[in-house]
């Protein structure tokens, strides 16, 4: 039994980090329909600004917070600068903007810092706790907190906010927000801050556990989506429970199955749930407008 | 702007085409690394090697009297855009010789390019293909993974641990590594009695130590892998509490590493590294000693980064190429090639490298050191 | 008399062709030309998925993976030449995507992206792990077609880089061709007519699944054949050619020429291609450049650079 536990708390941890990831897409693509593929890139900055205002001498918290408000100022900046002039163009090219945008942070990334791995210590120490035989690091807790954490925020913002409510509402129809009064254009540069934001406090989260450097990024944001995709885009409980089943899949195939193929498995699950349920598990139905 | 950004294209074009004059008289050589992408950790340390050796040994007045030119080319770590570099290399820039090739997979890709143009080669990734069989105008600095398993093997052996697991990375480096200790593992008369591999990016392995540590007579644990692999890896594994004697492989051979697993995790774990690491260590008549000491000395100096034995690799491949420049006394191919294969007694940081028309490589396993993790920093196995 | 705009078209992309060699400096640029072949093969497939159909795969570089390692384990495995290897993974590829594409095309969107990442990524995944078959990571290499020694006998002796831009230009020049007939066949006007609305499409009779299917198929028969191409030039192959980052690489050459034109979509792989080769001359500055590019085009040009640069040219006449 304690192997099937280590598997499981190995699963959650990693599954916790996925689902940081995931909760990073949903509020952008809630806005605007556009999955953002520099997403991974705000997971990386998050934790690069932290290592780095960290070894200039600022507390770890400071630094952390640092980090936070500085990536979000690059997500609205990459909202006004790109996302915003090309306004009405089809979501595809949307998309190869993001990916543009993954691009271009990573070479900057790697000329204002370096292109070494990177940590700084683990918020409550290394000490492993043990549970039921197995163990699992402090840090891991922080994870999977602050997974909850973003949930339980995203989830009361989408449905007791105003302003969730605008989001949610622009992304149906945006004429019709503008009709009503909903200013579309803050509620685009709000998206892309929260986003940014998520973002980078899951890179100060995940960094003492995975470590960071200037290309983490994509697959963070590879698994991320398929996390995302699998619980239904856009639902913050499908980024939560996607996130999770994802790396309790893997864990559970290294463990009984095989580690070389915990990768295939994942996306061999998500595939057949996928053809089950095509919208994913907690996906909203979408119907063809003709 | 607009017209700003029309004048840098059409000067870029310029430039691509060829318009722009080439310098002339000049001593050419030609790298296509992988500064970016999954193999950086790799590339970048030997692409900084290379152009701080090449001022460094400009800046002394050059090779047979002319200025180096060094003509490096990120090729991401992906085979196909390294083929097409190595191509602009041979055809557009005309290099008399190429260093390069950070992965085995990229070397492999491109030294064909090489052969048929017939330009010497030094490759700088691990696999033993690359210079077995033979080529004649392939060569190689870094130790073989083979050597590197062979090394850790015959630690093991004398320490009395028969009876190991291995978990490797499934990126080209532990992959690469992982098939090739398995390969003379036997001639040790060990036993690999758990197999297990994780992805490049993955950020907890405890399920795969949960299986090697749970399997029944295992004595110790080998990591293949680089990157940030073998790091979690080492947390991971004091985390679990596993007890037995961890393994690394030289693709972790760096302070770094060190940093990354945290002094406490990484403390008694053993793998082969080169000379580099311990300059400070080695005795004052070691051959290596001044060479590493001075190398050590102006890398940090200038990139602010602790060495790394891949850029050691750099470093051999450039001083085995200016050695034989000096000895064949003409920048030509050819002649260049014939100067590499007679190297002979030249000291760099994985050893002493004296090659032959049977050996592309040139060292054996005694400059390769077995080294030890205590109190955060390194110790010379005897 | 008047040309059809697809007579023009090919007319125009096989004087480039044929053309362009009496530029080129050095035999560098026929390796940079026929890479731009070989990658403008594989998005001629997928205008005819993306741009024709509307479906999105991120999974495309796994029948370029197909294609390639068909070229180098059946003539060691089962004997045949490299070139008829190549027909045998695009057969493979085909029945691959026929098997695949019937559940996958279901998805719609973003659904039908991961699903088709998660493809593409078992391909790699197996090329990868498979090291006994495959080489690993590592690689293996692919055994010459003997197609030059051919042509020398017969009295044509070309360079290896200029005869696999030959080659590699001709297999274009048909693959463009058969993608313009497609368009204005029976096929391309239902591909056209679910793409702007699958239900409208199927209230007028049109199997939208069976249609859809027919694209997936065909846009993987393209991307194996440019695998094939790649591997046999290379003589050497990687799994990297069926990973995550070369399909996006081709959905975004696709995207940014013009999804909907063949010679768009051949123009994003002449950019994509030819890029990374210009960007050199900036150093660590490259990605920054690749990243800027990319964004800049697709926020001025939005339909794509052929598209929105052919309206503009044709505004500026009125």
């Amino acid at each position: 039994m304690p192997e099937l536990m280590q598997f499981l708390l190995s699963g959650v941890t990693v599954g916790a980090v996925y689902a940081l990831v995931a909760l990073g897409f949903t509020i952008i693509y809630n806005a605007s329909d556009v999955v953002n593929f520099a997403q991974g890139e705000f997971v990386m900055l998050g934790g690069m600004f932290t290592v780095f205002a960290f070894e200039a001498g600022l507390p770890l918290p400071l630094a952390a917070l640092l980090a936070i408000i500085a990536t979000a100022a690059i997500g609205v900046a990459l909202n006004k600068l790109a996302i915003e002039p090309a306004r009405g163009a089809p979501v595809v090219s949307l998309i190869i903007i993001t990916i543009g945008a993954s691009i271009l942070i990573r070479g900057l990334t790697q000329i204002a810092f370096d292109k070494q791995l990177h940590r700084f210590p683990a918020f409550s120490g290394d000490a492993p706790i043990q549970i039921v035989g197995a163990t699992m690091l402090p840090q891991s807790l922080w994870v999977i907190a602050g997974a909850l954490a973003i949930f339980v925020g995203l989830w009361l913002f989408f449905t007791r906010t105003l302003t969730g409510r605008a989001v949610l509402a622009t992304a149906n129809n945006r004429i019709a927000a503008q009709l009503v009064g909903i200013n579309t254009k803050y509620v685009m540069t709000l998206s892309f801050a929260l986003s940014a934001a998520i973002g980078a406090l899951a890179g100060v989260l995940v960094t003492p556990i995975t470590l960071t450097g200037y290309d983490i990024g994509i697959a963070l944001a590879l698994k991320g989506f398929a996390a995302a995709m699998l619980g239904g885009m856009g639902n913050p409980k499908g980024a939560l429970v996607g996130g999770l089943l994802l790396g309790v899949i893997e864990a559970l195939t290294a463990g009984y199955l095989s580690s070389q193929y915990k990768d295939a498995a994942a996306f061999v699950i998500i595939l057949a749930v996928l053809f089950a349920m095509p919208q994913g598990l907690f996906g909203r139905q979408s119907t063809d407008r003709v | 702007m607009r017209l700003h950004t029309t004048t840098t294209a059409l000067g870029t074009l310029a430039l691509v085409l060829g318009l722009a004059a080439p310098a002339i008289a000049d001593i050419r050589i030609g790298a296509t690394l992988s500064e970016t992408g999954p193999a950086a950790f790799l590339g970048d340390p030997e692409a900084k090697t290379l152009k701080l050796l090449v001022d460094e040994i400009n800046a002394a007045g050059g090779v047979l009297g002319e200025k180096i030119e060094l003509i490096v080319y990120d090729d991401g770590g992906d085979p196909n855009k390294a083929r097409t570099f190595a191509t602009r290399l041979v055809e557009d820039d005309e290099v008399v010789a190429v260093i390069g090739g950070t992965t085995t997979g990229t070397s492999m890709a491109i030294l064909q390019v090489f052969e048929d143009a017939e330009i010497p080669f030094i490759s700088l990734a691990g696999a033993i293909e690359i210079i077995d069989p033979v080529r004649p105008y392939t060569f190689k600095t870094p130790h073989t993974d083979r050597m590197a398993c062979a090394k850790i093997f015959a630690d093991m052996k004398a320490r009395g641990l028969t009876k190991i697991g291995m978990i490797s990375g499934s990126d080209g480096f532990g992959a690469s590594m992982h098939k090739q200790c398995l390969q003379i593992v036997g001639d040790y008369g060990i036993e690999v009695l758990a197999d297990e591999t994780y992805g490049p990016s993955d950020a907890d392995m405890t399920p795969q130590l949960t299986n090697i540590k749970g399997k029944e007579g295992v004595q110790a644990v080998l990591n293949a892998g680089f990157g940030q692999g073998p790091a979690i890896v080492t947390r991971n594994y004091q985390q679990l509490a596993v007890g037995l004697p961890l393994y690394q492989s030289h693709g972790v051979a760096s302070d770094g590493f060190i940093e990354l697993a945290g002094a406490s995790a990484a403390e008694g774990i053993r793998l082969p590294g080169t000379a580099l690491l311990v300059a400070k260590l080695l005795p004052d008549n070691d051959p290596q000693r001044p060479l590493v000491t001075a190398y050590k000395a102006s890398f940090e100096a200038a990139t602010g980064k602790p060495v790394s034995t891949f850029g050691g690799y750099a470093h051999d491949a450039l001083r085995i190429l200016v050695d034989a420049l000096n000895r064949a006394g003409k920048a030509e191919p050819q002649a260049i090639r014939d100067a590499i294969e007679a190297t002979s007694g030249l000291v760099g940081t994985t050893g002493t490298v004296t090659m032959s028309a049977e050996n592309h490589l040139g060292l054996d396993l005694s400059a390769f050191r077995m080294l030890e993790i205590k109190d955060g920093g390194w110790k010379l196995v005897e | 008399m008047r040309l059809s705009s697809k007579t023009t078209t090919l007319l125009a992309l096989a004087a480039l062709i044929a053309l362009a060699p009496l530029f080129f400096p050095s035999s560098y640029y026929f390796r940079v030309g026929s890479l731009i072949f070989v990658n403008g093969l594989a998005v001629t497939g997928l205008v005819v998925l993306t741009g024709y159909a509307g479906q999105i795969s991120l999974g495309h570089a796994g029948f370029v993976g197909i294609g390639a390692y068909a070229c180098a384990l059946a003539p060691v495995h089962l004997g045949l030449n490299p070139i008829a290897a190549a027909v045998v993974g695009a057969a493979l590829s085909g029945g691959i995507a026929w098997l695949v594409g019937r559940p996958i095309l279901r998805l719609k969107g973003y659904y039908l992206a991961v699903a088709s990442l998660g493809f593409g990524a078992l391909v790699s995944m197996v090329l990868a792990n498979e090291a006994q078959v495959t080489g690993g990571p590592d690689g293996m290499t692919v055994p010459d077609p003997g197609l030059r020694a051919l042509l020398k006998s017969a009295g044509l002796d070309l360079s290896n880089s200029a005869f696999w831009y030959a080659f590699s230009g001709i297999v274009l020049v048909i693959g463009a061709w058969l993608a313009l007939n497609l368009y204005h066949s029976p096929t391309g006007r239902a591909l056209r007519a679910l793409h702007g609305s699958e239900v409208a499409a199927r209230t007028v009779g049109v199997d939208v699944a069976g249609f859809k299917l027919r694209a997936f198929v065909i846009s993987a028969f393209y991307a194996s054949l440019s695998g094939s191409l790649l591997a046999l030039q290379n003589k050497f192959i990687t799994p990297d050619v069926a990973g995550y980052m070369h399909s996006i690489e081709l959905v975004t050459m696709t995207v940014l020429g013009g999804a909907g034109s063949v010679l768009g979509a051949i123009c994003g792989a002449m950019i994509l291609t030819t890029l990374p080769q210009v960007l050199t001359v900036f150093q660590e500055y490259e990605q920054v450049m690749l990243g800027l590019v990319m964004m800049l085009v697709m926020i001025f040009m939005r339909d794509g650079l052929l598209p929105s640069l052919s309206r503009k040219i044709r505004g500026r006449g009125k």
